[in-house]
Formats: structure tokens, sequence, C-alpha cells
């Protein structure tokens, strides 16, 4: 009996760590985690109500600040919709037909992801500054990109171009072309099908991709900088207001504003991990990001 | 499938029955040219037209090397050590059991959805000398914010997720008989670890290494609030272009702008050929 029991034991130890390890182990993760991850939203919320609630309110109820709400909220609004339907194209192009190239023009719509937010802006700089081909015919005909919201509009297109396509594409890769075949073979036309056959069945994916596209429009930072101009109440969005409130040491305000921000990012992790819980089947296809 | 009809060789979506195929692919070829892929052309274009010489000049100025040396570096630095504490992170939340552990698996991608500028006054105000880390260290002579170990904190910060969330999915698929068969041949613990679950694990921590840097390397919202941002010491690549674009000195940001552009994809092409290697070796692709 003892013996046995003790047979058990060494197995249990050699196929996972002793008590003891499994307790360190945790407590580093747990440790590390606390430092680099809770702290700084701890400090985030400390510092926009450290000097009340009414200082909190006046801040976010400042011009300034409330145009920086209106105009995130604009750029995201345009942003978000243009590359939900990109994506949707994108991946029922990719996912329910063969041919060539394929595998590269899935490379290129991630390739905004691997580069540099600075340099997300600097291209459209590069095509719309006066520099440019076309800038000087922009200039005669008064129409303004750079330094304005069409600019901001394009930058934030760039930095959230990939989201919604990636979370499609391996999702309905999965889900073959079968469902859609039955629907057109029964007489349904090909808008039919799509409306009643593939969307219901990619719904949780597609608001996955479109909650994290959301989130990266409305907090990038970067690119929108690059292209914005910084002219406040005009072209500053609540990044960019965070960064300026900083700069002029009205810490109470740009935590404010921050505190907004990192409440959509818990808001936005909330709804993704619900969505991961409740539907993870139905968003499996996607690679976890 | 439908793959009853077909002959070998013969790919039967080739001749789909579904609608759309022209409509969608052209659309997705159009908006992805303009957005993506005539700007990126640009920067190529222009950094094209400086010439090799005056190119060469502007890569090769101290303030530009120095501030690559310590973007690259930097980036290098602090995804060893994400590899570290990200593999251990996702081990801890793959094998152990403890209160809390959904909410904390959901925390993982904190610096996923925070942006980066919240990020980036929250960390510069913590590790100020006056703020709840930087005091710690204060009395030390130690300074971390406005420094280049700064510039680490926030890279280790918004790099954290990458790696924990390409080895996490391929720790979970890994088969405990492998372990059990190691304990059995009498390994213990410690060498069933090195021996036979972390080389399985390599392929995913490569590619999360290098997914970790290369975000790194471009990283601007969460670092220029805590460098300090001093010339040859922590000045940060990304910025050094911005301060470029705001002296309308074009020629100098588009020229650092391809250098980092032409690492960036080939650490993306490094990337694929670790996943083409691993789903060879190990099959499957992280």
């Amino acid at each position: 009996m003892a013996a046995s029991r003790r047979g058990t034991a060494t197995i249990r130890s050699a196929v996972s760590e002793n008590p003891a390890t499994r307790g360190i182990l945790i407590a580093v993760a747990l440790g590390f985690l606390g430092v680099f991850l809770l702290l700084p939203l701890l400090a985030v919320f400390t510092q926009a109500f450290a000097k009340g609630v009414s200082a909190y309110l006046e801040a976010l109820a400042e011009p300034d600040s409330r145009s920086a709400i209106r105009l995130t909220l604009l750029v995201a609004a345009i942003a978000v919709p243009l590359n939900l339907v990109f994506g949707v194209s994108a991946a029922w192009a990719i996912a329910k037909f063969d041919f060539k190239g394929k595998a590269f023009l899935t490379t290129l719509i991630d390739l905004p992801f691997s580069v540099s937010p600075v340099i997300s802006g600097l291209v459209y700089v590069l095509l719309f500054g006066s520099s440019s081909l076309i800038g000087p015919w922009l200039m005669r005909h008064g129409i303004q990109i750079l330094f304005a919201v069409p600019g901001i509009v394009l930058a934030t297109i760039f930095v959230t171009f990939p989201f919604v396509a990636r979370e499609l594409i391996p999702l309905m890769q999965d889900q073959g072309t079968a469902d859609e075949e039955a629907a057109l073979s029964l007489g349904a036309t090909g808008w039919q099908t799509f409306r009643r056959v593939t969307l219901p069945n990619i719904k949780w994916g597609l608001l996955y991709g479109v909650l994290l596209c959301n989130a990266r429009a409305m907090g990038e930072f970067g690119a929108v900088s690059v292209v914005s101009g910084h002219i406040r109440g005009l072209t500053n969005t609540m990044p960019l207001q965070v960064e300026i409130l900083y700069n002029e040491y009205n810490f109470a305000g740009a935590f404010a504003v921050a505190s907004l921000l990192a409440l959509l990012a818990l808001v936005t992790l909330a709804i993704k991990t619900l969505l991961e819980f409740r539907y993870g089947s139905a968003i499996s296809g996607a690679a976890r990001h | 499938m439908t793959a009853g009809l077909a002959r070998p060789g013969w790919r039967m979506k080739r001749l789909s029955v579904l609608p759309g195929f022209g409509l969608t692919l052209g659309f997705a070829l159009v908006y992805l040219s303009m957005i993506v892929l005539i700007p990126l052309a640009g920067v190529v274009w222009r950094s094209a037209s400086l010439g090799w010489p005056e190119f060469w000049r502007i890569a090769t100025d101290p303030r530009t090397l120095n501030a690559l040396k310590i973007s690259f570096g930097g980036a290098f630095i602090a995804a060893l050590v994400n590899v570290v504490f990200g593999t251990l992170i996702a081990w801890v939340l793959v094998r152990y059991r403890f209160p809390g552990r959904r909410l904390i698996d959901a925390m993982v991608d904190l610096p996923f959805a925070l942006p980066t500028a919240v990020a980036g006054i929250a960390l510069a105000t913590l590790y100020a000398p006056n703020g709840w880390i930087g005091s710690l260290f204060a009395p030390f002579g130690v300074k971390i914010a406005f420094t280049p170990l700064g510039i680490l904190i926030a890279l280790i910060f918004i790099g954290l997720p990458f790696v924990v969330r390409t080895v996490q999915p391929v720790m979970e698929e890994i088969d405990r008989e492998v372990e059990e068969a190691a304990a059995t041949l009498g390994a213990d613990r410690p060498q069933t670890v090195w021996r036979v679950i972390l080389p399985g694990l390599a392929p995913a921590i490569l590619t999360g290494f290098a997914l970790a840097f290369a975000r790194a390397v471009g990283e601007y919202g969460s670092v220029i609030f805590i460098a300090g941002n001093i010339p040859y010491v922590s000045e940060i690549a990304p910025l050094l272009i911005v301060i470029r674009l705001e002296e309308y000195n074009y020629a100098a940001a588009t020229a650092i702008a391809s250098v980092m552009l032409a690492i960036s994809f080939a650490v993306l092409l490094v990337i694929n050929l670790i996943q083409a290697w691993s789903r060879r070796r190990f099959g499957y692709g992280s």
C-alpha cells in the first residue's frame, strides 16, 4: 500500500512540478503581470481621479477634449466599416476560391502589421505632401488631405487594415463552400446566399475582427500623429490630446482622457473574452490575437 | 466537398458555382493597392530617387545609426526578456489551475488593447523618480524613466502578449503521454522539460520572439513618453523619423524609414521560414 502510493507520487512529480516549484512559478508569473500590466492600468485611473471626480469631469468637458472625442468617434466610424467591407470581400475571394498567388495576397494583407506606425503615417505624407506628384495639384484645387481629417482617416485605415480579413480568412476556409453550394442549388441568388447562409456562419468571427479593428482605430497614435498636424480642436484625436495635455504638464487632464481610452480597452477585452468563451468554435478559425 | 467528382490534380473550386469572385477579388485588390501597396511603393521610390551616395550618407549619419542601434538593440533585449517570462506565463496559464486564472489570461492581451499613448504616460508616471516604482529605485541611484532602461520597460510591455499568445496554443496541444514516456524511461522533471517539452516549443518560441521583436522595433507611442529622447542616448528610430519630418527633411525621414522597412520585412521572412520549418519538422505551424 505504502509502496504503491509512493510509486504514484513519483510518477506524478515526474509529469508535473512539485507543489513548491509550482507555487514559485505561479508567483513569478503573477508578479511579472502585476508589475507590467496591472500597475500601469491602476496608475491611469488613480492619476485621472487624483484631483477628485469634479476635476475629472471638468477635464473631460473641456472643449478641446470634447472635440478630440468627437473626432476619434468620427474616424473610427469611417475606417472600421471600410475595412469591414474589404475584409469580407477579401475573405470571400481567398477562402471560397482557388487562384494563383493566394498565399502571396494573404501575406500582403498582413503587411501593415509589420510596418512601424510612424512609417504608416509617413507614406501618406510622401504621397500627398507638397513635394509629391499630386501634392501641388491637390493644393491648387483646395483639397486638404494632410493635417486634416482625410489624412487621419487614411492613416487609421492603414494601421487597422488586416484585422477583419485576418479573422475571417481562416474561419471561412474552415467552413468550406458546401453550405453556399446547397443554397445556390436550391435557387438562392448570390446575394441571398451571402446574407442568409454565409453571414450567419461568420457573424461572431466578424464581430471579433471588428472589435479589435475598432480598438486599434480609436487608440492609434503614431501614424495619426504624423499626418494630423496637431491642430487643437480640429485635428486632434483622443490619443493626440492625451499627448498634448501631458506635455503641458496637465496630468489630470491627460489621464482623464487616457482613462476613457483605458476603459475602451477594458470593454474590448471583456467582449473579446466573452466571445472566445461563448462562441469559441464559431471564431476558432481565427488565430487568437 | 465535391471531391468525388474531382480527378486527381483537378481543383473543383476553380470552376466554383459560387458567384462574386471577380467582384470581391477586384475590390480587395484595388483597395489593397490604394491603401497599402501604392503608398508603400512611394517610400521605396522616394528613397531610390535619393541616389545611393545620398542614401548612404543619411543612413550612416551617427545620429541615425545610434537611433537604429537603440531601436533594434532595445527590441532584441526586450524580446529576450519576453521569451523567458512569456513562456513561463503561458506555462502557468496552460498547466496550473488557480483562482483568477481566466481573468489573468484575458489580461495578457491588455497591451494589444490599450492605446500606446496611454501605456506611455502610465509607464512614464510609474517609473519616474517620484513614481510608484521609480521611487523604489531612486534611493539606489537607479534611474529608469528618461533613460534607455525606460525604453526597455515600454518595449517589454508591448511585446509580452506576442510571446504568450504564440506559445500558449502550441503548449495546449502537447501530448502529455510523451512526458509520461520520458518519466517512465527515467528522466526527472527538469530533464523532461529541457529535453522533451522545450524542443517541441522551440518554433513557437522563436516565432513569438520574432513577432515581439518586430513590433518593438517600430514602436513609438509607448516609448517616447518614458524615453527622455536624448539624441545618441535614448532616441529611437521612429522618433528620429518624426523629427526629420517636422524639419521638412523628407529625404532623411524616407531613408531611415526604408532601412527600417527592409529589416522588418527580413524579420517577416524569417518568421515565415520558421513556420514552414516547424510544419515540416513538427507537423504544425504556429
